[in-house]
C-alpha cells in the first residue's frame, strides 16, 4: 500500500471522528471520539516522520488533557438528559458560517505560492528527539523557561479556584 | 526514508493544508453549534490540533525543526488553558447546576 492511500484513509478517518465529536449527543462519547481523533492525528505525525511530536501528542493530549475532560464530565455527572438543547436556526447559522469560512480559506490557499520542499539527507532527522532537543535548549531556551512560569501560574490558578469554593461551603 | 517518499508519492502539502483547514472548521462549527461549555473547550482543543498538524506538515516540508517546537509550546499552552478552563467550569456548575453556555452571560449586566 502506497503512502498516499494511507494518507487518504487517515485523513478521512480524522475528519469523520472530528465530526462525531461535534455531532455526538452524549458528552462522554464526544470525549472518546476526541481521543480517537488525537490518535489519528498522531498517526499523521508518524507519517510525516515527526516521532517526538507524535508520542508527546499521545501522552499529553490523549493521555492527560482528555482524561482531565473525562474526569470533569464524570464528576459533574453529565449525560444525555441534561445536555443543553440548541435551536435549529443556530444549527443552520453555524453550518453556513463554517462552510463559508472553509470555502474562503481554501480559495485563498489555492492562490498561495509555496516554497519548494527541502528534502536532503538531514531532513529525516528533523523530528527526532536528538535534533529537537538541541534546538529547544539553544534557540528556544527562553520560551521553554517562560512556559514553566505559565504552568506554575495555571497550577496556582486551578488550586485557588478549587479552594475558594471550599471556603464558601463551610 | 519515509519522509522523502511521502511527498513524492502524490501527497502534496496542499492536502495537509486542506485537512488542517477542515479540522479547524469542524472546531469552529462545534463552537457555534454546541451549547455544552465542556464540549466548547474540546472544540477549541480540536482547533489547536488542526494548527499543530499544519505546523508539523510545514516543518517537515521545509526540513526545519522550528515548527515542531512551536507545536510543543502550543501543547504547553493548551494544557494550562484546559486546566484553568475546566476548574472555572466546575465552579460555574456548582453555582448554576448547568453547563449551558447561555447561562454564563451574567457578567453582561
Amino acid at each position: 500500500m502506497s503512502l498516499d492511500v494511507i494518507f487518504y484513509i487517515l485523513g478521512g478517518l480524522t475528519i469523520g471522528t472530528a465530526l462525531m465529536v461535534v455531532l455526538s449527543k452524549h458528552p462522554v462519547r464526544s470525549v472518546l471520539y476526541l481521543v480517537l481523533t488525537f490518535f489519528l492525528i498522531s498517526a499523521n505525525y508518524v507519517l510525516m516522520n515527526a516521532q517526538f511530536i507524535a508520542i508527546v501528542n499521545i501522552i499529553v493530549y490523549a493521555g492527560a488533557i482528555m482524561v482531565l475532560f473525562l474526569f470533569v464530565l464524570m464528576l459533574l455527572n453529565l449525560n444525555k438528559e441534561n445536555e443543553p438543547k440548541h435551536s435549529p436556526l443556530m444549527t443552520i447559522g453555524a453550518a453556513v458560517a463554517g462552510g463559508g469560512l472553509f470555502l474562503v480559506v481554501v480559495a485563498a490557499m489555492r492562490d498561495a505560492i509555496l516554497a519548494t520542499p527541502v528534502i536532503d539527507e538531514n531532513s529525516p532527522k528533523v523530528g527526532l528527539v536528538e535534533n529537537l532537543g538541541q534546538v529547544l535548549f539553544t534557540k528556544y531556551v527562553l520560551p521553554f523557561e517562560a512556559s514553566s512560569v505559565l504552568f506554575l501560574a495555571a497550577m496556582v490558578g486551578a488550586v485557588l479556584l478549587a479552594k475558594k469554593e471550599k471556603q464558601t461551603i463551610d | 526514508m519515509l519522509l522523502a517518499t511521502l511527498f513524492e508519492s502524490g501527497v502534496k502539502i496542499e492536502h495537509y493544508m486542506v485537512l488542517a483547514t477542515a479540522l479547524f472548521i469542524i472546531g469552529v462549527f462545534g463552537v457555534l453549534y454546541r451549547k455544552n461549555a465542556i464540549i466548547l473547550l474540546m472544540c477549541i482543543e480540536l482547533m489547536l490540533n488542526a494548527v499543530n498538524l499544519l505546523l508539523v506538515a510545514f516543518s517537515t516540508y521545509l526540513g526545519q525543526a522550528d515548527g515542531q517546537l512551536f507545536v510543543f509550546f502550543i501543547m504547553v499552552v493548551a494544557a494550562a488553558e484546559a486546566t484553568v478552563g475546566l476548574s472555572i467550569l466546575v465552579l460555574l456548575f456548582r453555582n448554576t447546576r448547568s453547563v449551558d453556555i447561555r447561562l454564563f452571560n451574567k457578567l453582561k449586566n
